[in-house]
């Protein structure tokens, strides 16, 4: 019987030539796509599934984009649902009302993009004076963004105030949601290992230093800022045509502390870590469901736990090899072996 | 103008309240430098409490406020050895997050054991006097009172005992005052027994106020109480009195001359352009970045 380490060293190797081979992504991709458009079509998987994995594709959404700020820029912001509250009102009135019915199957990626941009707009308009000071002040600012947004929306009576809206069709499927999370882990995954990212990384390190060395601090975090309240919106868009119907206190702070605890529980700044945490927490909370209330007790139990004897969560701050891009592996590899060198030369030189 | 008097009255009572909660954060903010945001649980916690000890036990007002109190202070104090203490040299955010699982821990552990909005019986017997037209409830009366005298004791221990000294030393420097043999631990666990026991207070006359409780009111309150703190500059004791007071006035002149649906916005909205301006509340003084 072969030993248990030298098969798991034989299946890392598999893997690690697996997502190595430069056709695993275009592979992974069309099957991906393939598959979720075949589930939704005919009949493979059950209804109830289906939406679990909706659910899962929208929160890995609100989780990376939500990284960007809290984990690789370093800043805490929640006020993350108030973004997808946005997006979510937009992309429903632009379906409902404005876009002609005959076409909305159609046009349903232009309303949710829509949403997304005038989420990204409302998050430039918060950005811009939030970044004035460091610390816990866009904590703060996010926070009362939560707030207003909700109660703005609540005041609104044209979009049904504190009674919701609803007459959204059922548009978000498998493959759009599939598709719009793909999207939005390639773009800010990109965006995290380019000369912008590194930028969001040196602001994270010491904001001080990286002004110094001439990165546009200021710029940068707006940028980040902008780019990840477009996704929350995106995923707002997607949400409200999932449930068909929306109210403002869905949107309320209890949702941005979940988005929070995904991106906690999956691990700050790693893109693996918060597809793990959506992932994880969305099915968990499935599985716990006989508990009835109780899984509302043991799930902020469990956030304490993992806090205590694992702060930087599942996989905080390493990244799974699959998201790095090969130059980056290179490099850290070269800067390993330099490094070896270094203390393997006698001393005294 | 009897109109404003009636609301300015109903303001004291308000901002009271959020006062004494606000207290709790910047206390533990201004000793720990983290945002404690189970505090708005902890004042649920003392309003629950409150309704047990006064339907089960049926003492009176006193000895009610008494017990809450230290049943939350009591309460906080275990939060803090069991959920902090683990994390004060861990990254500051993860103390963040711990703060908000206990907080939620809180909410749906009270749910799970109580699911039904309960009603706190009044404990003191309502009587109303009118002056010139303004009527006073006597338990308007209680409520402003008791939280200027707890303020009043609060503040006399922050500036004119020992412990009170050396909260502010831990305060204003973390790592030499621990050499000059304060004992670090304990003063934590006092602050946060007093803030918390503050909040507990606030939650017992949030209760008698406003007498249905329900294991979510401390969400909004928490965080309305927060931002006082904020406002009032956070770390600062003076300040989040004042902070609270703000909030407070604000809330009740906006319900009483616009749609009472418009309080939440315009009230945040005042305070978010009030942080534009001042990033440091009112009475917070800017810290400049070392290098």
């Amino acid at each position: 019987m072969p030993k248990l380490s030298a098969v798991y060293n034989n299946l890392l190797g598999k893997y690690q030539a697996v997502i190595a081979h430069k056709l695993f992504w275009p592979i992974f991709l069309t099957a991906g796509l393939l598959f979720s458009i075949a589930a939704s079509t005919f009949d493979i998987l059950d209804l109830y599934l289906q939406l679990i994995l909706i659910y899962v594709g929208i929160n890995i959404i609100l989780t990376v984009s939500l990284n960007l700020i809290n984990g690789y820029m370093g800043e805490f912001s929640i006020g993350h649902a108030g973004f997808m509250a946005i997006g979510a009102y937009i992309a429903s009135i632009l379906t409902v009302n404005i876009f002609p019915s005959s076409a909305i199957t159609f046009l349903f990626p232009v309303a949710v993009l829509a949403g997304g941009l005038g989420a990204a707009l409302v998050g430039l308009v918060v950005a811009v004076p939030s970044f004035k000071t460091r610390g816990d002040y866009l904590a703060i600012v996010t926070l009362a963004f939560g707030m207003i947004v909700k109660s703005g929306i609540e005041n609104i009576d044209v979009i049904g105030g504190p009674r919701g809206f609803l007459g959204m069709e059922k548009l978000t499927n498998l493959p759009w949601v599939f598709f719009w999370t793909i999207l939005s882990v390639w773009i800010i995954r990109n965006l995290v290992y380019s000369k912008f990212g590194r930028g969001v990384l040196s602001i994270r390190e010491d904001e001080i230093a990286s002004d110094l060395m001439g990165v546009n601090t200021r710029q940068v975090k707006v940028i980040a800022f902008v780019v990840s309240s477009f996704f929350a919106g995106i995923a707002g868009g997607l949400f409200a045509h999932t449930i068909q119907y929306i109210n403002p206190r869905m949107f309320d702070i209890i949702k941005s502390t979940d988005i929070l605890i995904m991106v906690y529980m999956g691990g700050i700044a790693s893109i693996a870590g918060s597809i793990l945490g959506a992932f994880i927490y969305t099915i968990l909370l499935e599985i716990l469901r006989p508990l009835g209330v109780w899984r509302m007790v043991l799930m902020p139990l469990m956030l304490v736990l993992l806090m205590i004897y694992r702060p930087r969560g599942i996989m905080g701050m390493r990244e799974a090899r699959l998201f790095i891009p090969l130059r980056d592996l290179l490099a850290s590899k070269l800067w390993r072996q330099k490094k070896k060198e270094i203390s393997d030369a006698p001393a005294g030189d | 103008m009897v109109y404003i008097f009636q609301q300015i009255l109903n303001a004291l009572q308000l901002g009271s309240i959020y006062a004494l909660i606000a207290l709790g954060y910047t206390m533990v903010y201004g000793i720990l430098t983290m945002i404690n945001f189970a505090h708005g649980d902890l004042f649920m916690v003392g309003a629950f409490f409150c309704f047990l000890i006064a339907v089960y036990l049926k003492l009176s007002f006193v000895p009610t406020l008494l017990l809450s109190m230290l049943g939350v202070a009591f309460l906080g104090v275990v939060i803090e050895r069991l959920a902090y203490k683990p994390l004060r040299t861990a990254p500051r955010v993860s103390a963040i997050i711990t703060a908000l699982g206990v907080g939620l821990f809180l909410e749906n552990f009270t749910l799970a054991l109580n699911p039904y909005p309960q009603h706190i019986p009044a404990l003191i017997a309502d009587q109303t006097w009118t002056i010139g037209n303004v009527s006073i409830s006597s338990l308007q009366i209680i409520i402003i009172a008791l939280s200027l005298l707890l303020m009043l004791v609060l503040d006399f221990i922050v500036q004119r005992t020992k412990a009170g000294m050396a909260m502010r030393a831990i305060s204003w420097d973390k790592t030499v005052v621990p050499l000059m043999g304060v004992p670090v631990n304990k003063i934590i666990s006092l602050t946060f027994a007093i803030g918390t026991g503050l909040g507990g207070a606030a939650g017992m006359m949030y209760g008698l106020a406003y007498p249905v409780i329900d294991p979510y009111m401390g969400i909004m309150v928490g965080w309305k109480a927060f931002i006082s703190a904020v406002v009032g500059g956070i770390g600062n004791i003076r300040g989040a009195m004042i902070g609270g007071f703000i909030l407070g006035s604000v809330e009740i002149m906006v319900a009483a001359f616009l749609p009472s649906t418009y309080r939440d916005f315009v009230a945040f909205t005042l305070l978010l352009i009030l942080l534009i301006f001042r990033p440091y509340g009112i009475l917070g003084k800017p810290n400049p970045q070392k290098v």
